[in-house]
């Protein structure tokens, strides 16, 4: 009977130990090409094919951190289509090399594009403008969704570390900023760390933007204790008057050798700090704002009702509110929860003054009065998205997962572990998560994205530079089901999903088209083109079309100051030329109808060539001309 | 056969009855949206242009699509074969036809006033003459761009005339040419002119003796 036994055991550990080689031998040819897949496997590449000269149904809009642009992708396919160079010259469009792009860029040659945000019209995306911020020096841009050109980066002064950006407030009034590195204000001061908790500040911004051309300019700075201001949410309905931003490090220290890991995760609770920008609006307009580095700064001191702190699980990340606006959720990085709170309490306790102390002018709120509910998601939650079905998404860091859980009203008394609907994990180490239309006020819950950090041995190896992984997940249904492994270049921190049909673009810059400006040094035909000499200083003018440059000789004298106005005449689509200098590090691209300008100094003599870089025609290689520096 | 033309030509000087007043009256007006509509239709499709470049031609002018910037286009692809630009100022046809169109409504509407059965005979075979030469024109037009192409044009090709009616291909291109709306009323204004003669001739028929004496 025994012996029996020991013989089953072993038969039983041989076929497992057989299973285990089969499977370890056959991974790896497996995972490449398709397979045999299975009827889910079928039904998620079904529910992500989008046929060759079909479209996609929504725009995703991934920021690319470091890479300082934006990636734009269609879903469900996930296909990458292009990326819109914003912080970072980008010489396939010929970004940041022609002087209008090089004067917004201002000399950097990078940064830091977190947080994109679609511009909205009563808290619905209205699909004109793209937001985002430059986390590294303290800039925000705007991107115009017509053409998917970056039309306007904004220095904001005594910003360090902008991070807590872009958000934009429900009629796109404002879009916030906010400093993460404190430092001394105003910039520009020194001030040595063993003096952080008096010297060194954060500030919060509310940039304004012209409703008619998004132009944007900083409305007001509120001058704020030295907290790392993190992330923020504009409010909506009921709370559209309110900014939110999460807050670490309210120990208020930057202790040399002491770690911030360490010093700044000692408190028990940090904050939600929330400002009221029409009471902003209202002091940048009194005769108590200060005027610093050309901008209204604004004390909390003096203005009671602008700002207040409300206490939330320690080191938090996201600060989310809900499409009804009621719902404030405060996700504790550090803590395996989410905490809602009631934005109706919080307006009572505004009211009563309940407070429990004010640190620099700024009250703080009782937590007890307002926390509607502590939500135990798992470990690491960072940032929550919503479906309008009543759900919330909250990604997992440390878990690697996607929380999905139901949003208040909660019955009395209810046990908050039956909040968690379901989970799902991610692959790997889940930062942002991105519904479609997930920041409006109906979001639409079919589609989310999972902006992951990690990606090993997701896709073919590429050396250790491994890509970022995006997840598409199916949320229409009951259950959250995974449907696509895209990645992206480093590294996407955010995202943003809009209808398709939502962005209104043009292909072709009409040379009669009344809301583009018309470049006055643009020309039209062969005839007009001309170079003029004036001193050391040549101007040509120049046209490029199918599929010659004219002029198509430049006789210049060694250092000559040399600037080139090109325009594109073609008015068809696709029609792009470039020019490049050899040599000279030129690379310009002309879209049809539009006008670019080089400049710069012919400091080598001899013959340089230039010619079409964007292929145009079957005579693009023909398109060339010369440069005679003598 | 011959008593047939007899009693044509004897109803020609009948004044025009009621009836055909009133449609030459309506053929008048008919022939007016032909001025301003196009008149012939031009289709270029290829694989890379799928949803096509389109050329029109009206009376008076000469018209791409996409806000005209096909014409544009078409250009700048014949300049690649040595084709002249089709310019609107190379087309005298743009200056004469409206005068004329606009001389035919002045006589048919003079017609429906005071007019015969032949001063409508006139108007018709003046129509038909008109239609005819305008057609030959336009081939001719079409068959000399297609055969003046310029020796030192990068991409040469054989001398071909682009279809009047129907497809054709033409290098990468199908080219599709069929008449446009305008002159659907123009051939419109024809039936009605038509029409009222036939009213008028039935009256004169009836009123005329059997057989002469």
């Amino acid at each position: 009977m025994k012996a029996h036994h020991y013989r089953n055991v072993f038969v039983l550990m041989l076929l497992i130990s057989s299973v285990l080689l089969v499977n370890g031998c056959g991974d790896k040819e497996s995972k490449r090409g398709r397979g045999t897949g299975t009827s889910e496997q079928a039904s998620a590449a079904l529910a992500t094919y989008v046929a060759p000269g079909d479209l996609d149904e929504y725009y995703l809009f991934y920021s690319g951190g470091h890479s300082g642009s934006i990636f734009v992708a269609g879903v469900p396919s996930m296909r990458h289509i292009c990326t819109i160079p914003v912080f970072t010259p980008y010489p396939g469009t010929g970004y940041g090399f022609d002087e209008e792009s090089k004067k917004m860029l201002g000399g950097f040659k990078w940064g830091d594009a977190h947080h994109p945000a679609l511009s909205e019209t009563d808290g619905e995306y209205d699909g004109r403008w793209l937001f985002i911020n430059d986390n590294a020096n303290g800039r925000v841009a705007r991107v115009d969704l017509r053409d998917f050109k970056t039309k306007q980066i904004l220095k904001i002064p005594n910003l360090s570390g902008n991070h807590g950006a872009t958000f934009v407030t429900e009629n796109t009034e404002y879009v916030t900023s906010a400093t993460r590195m404190s430092v001394p204000f105003p910039s520009g001061t020194y001030a040595d760390v063993t003096e952080y908790a008096e010297k060194y500040k954060g500030i919060l911004v509310g940039i304004k933007v012209d409703p008619k051309d998004g132009t944007m300019s900083v409305g007001w700075e509120i001058v704020v204790p030295p907290f790392d201001y993190d992330l923020g949410d504009a409010g909506k309905g009921p709370s559209k008057d309110w900014m939110f931003w999460t807050c670490y490090n309210s120990e208020r220290e930057f202790i040399e050798g002491g770690k911030l890991e360490v010093t700044a995760s000692q408190k028990d609770k940090d904050f939600i700090v929330m400002v009221n920008w029409k009471e902003a609006e209202k002091a940048a307009a009194s005769g108590k704002a200060k005027t610093v580095s050309g901008v209204k700064v604004l004390d909390p001191a003096d203005f009671p009702g602008l700002a207040y702190y409300i206490p939330l699980a320690k080191s938090p990340h996201g600060v989310d509110v809900t499409p009804d606006g009621r719902w404030i959720i405060g996700a504790g990085k550090l803590s395996p929860t989410t905490t809602v709170f009631d934005f109706e309490k919080i307006q009572k306790a505004i009211e009563s003054k309940d407070f429990t102390e004010t640190i620099d002018g700024i009250p703080v709120i009782n937590y007890a009065s307002v926390r509607e509910a502590e939500i135990p998601v798992g470990l690491g939650p960072l940032h929550t998205q919503f479906d309008g079905k009543g759900y919330a998404y909250t990604s997992l860091f440390i878990e690697s997962a996607v929380a999905k859980w139901k949003l208040p009203p909660y019955e009395e008394g209810a046990d908050m572990n039956q909040v968690i609907v379901e989970k799902i994990p991610v692959a790997y180490n889940i930062g942002h998560l991105c519904t479609a239309e997930g920041d409006s006020k109906s979001p639409d819950g079919n589609y989310l994205i999972a902006l992951n950090k990690l990606s090993k041995g997701r896709h073919l190896s590429v050396g250790p530079s491994i890509p970022e992984s995006a997840q598409l997940i199916d949320i229409s249904g009951d259950n959250m089901k995974l449907l696509y492994d895209a990645f992206t270049e480093p590294e996407p921190h955010y995202a943003q999903m809009i209808k398709a049909d939502k962005i209104k673009t043009i292909e072709v810059y009409k040379r009669d088209d009344p809301l583009s400006p018309k470049n006055p040094d643009a020309v039209w035909s062969k005839e007009e083109t001309k170079i003029v000499r004036n001193g050391n200083k040549v101007e040509v003018w120049m046209i490029v079309v199918r599929s010659f440059i004219a002029p198509d000789v430049i006789r210049v004298n060694k250092g000559d100051h040399v600037t080139i106005h090109i325009t594109n005449i073609e008015q068809t689509r696709d029609e792009l030329h470039g020019f490049a200098i050899n040599d000279y590090n030129i690379n310009i691209v002309v879209d049809p109808g539009e006008t670019k300008t080089t400049s710069f100094v012919a400091d080598k003599a001899g013959v340089y060539a230039y010619y079409c870089t964007n292929f145009c025609s079957a005579l693009h290689q023909e398109m060339q001309g010369y440069l005679l520096v003598k | 056969m011959r008593e047939k033309l007899r009693r044509f030509r004897a109803s020609l000087d009948f004044p025009l009855v009621t009836r055909s007043r009133l449609t030459a009256l309506l053929a008048a007006f008919v022939i007016i949206p032909g001025l301003f509509l196009p008149l012939w239709k031009l289709e270029f499709t290829s694989q890379q242009y799928p949803e096509g470049l389109e050329l029109y031609i009206y009376s008076n002018k000469l018209y791409g699509g996409d806000d005209g910037n096909d014409l544009t286009e078409i250009n700048v692809l014949n300049h690649y074969i040595g084709m002249a630009e089709l310019r609107e100022e190379d087309f005298t046809e743009f200056k004469w036809i409206p005068l004329v169109v606009s001389i035919m409504v002045v006589l048919t509407l003079r017609a429906a006033a005071i007019g015969t059965l032949k001063t409508l005979l006139d108007i018709l075979v003046s129509t038909v003459y008109l239609g005819g030469f305008s057609l030959w024109r336009f081939w001719y037009m079409l068959h000399s761009y297609g055969h003046n192409l310029d020796p030192r044009a990068a991409v040469k090709v054989d001398p071909f005339t682009p279809p009047l009616f129907g497809s054709k291909m033409v290098g990468q291109f199908s080219v599709t040419s069929y008449p446009a709306s305008g002159m659907y009323f123009f051939i419109l204004f024809g039936i009605l002119v038509l029409l009222a003669m036939y009213f008028t001739y039935k009256t004169a028929e009836r009123m005329m003796p059997a057989k002469p004496a």
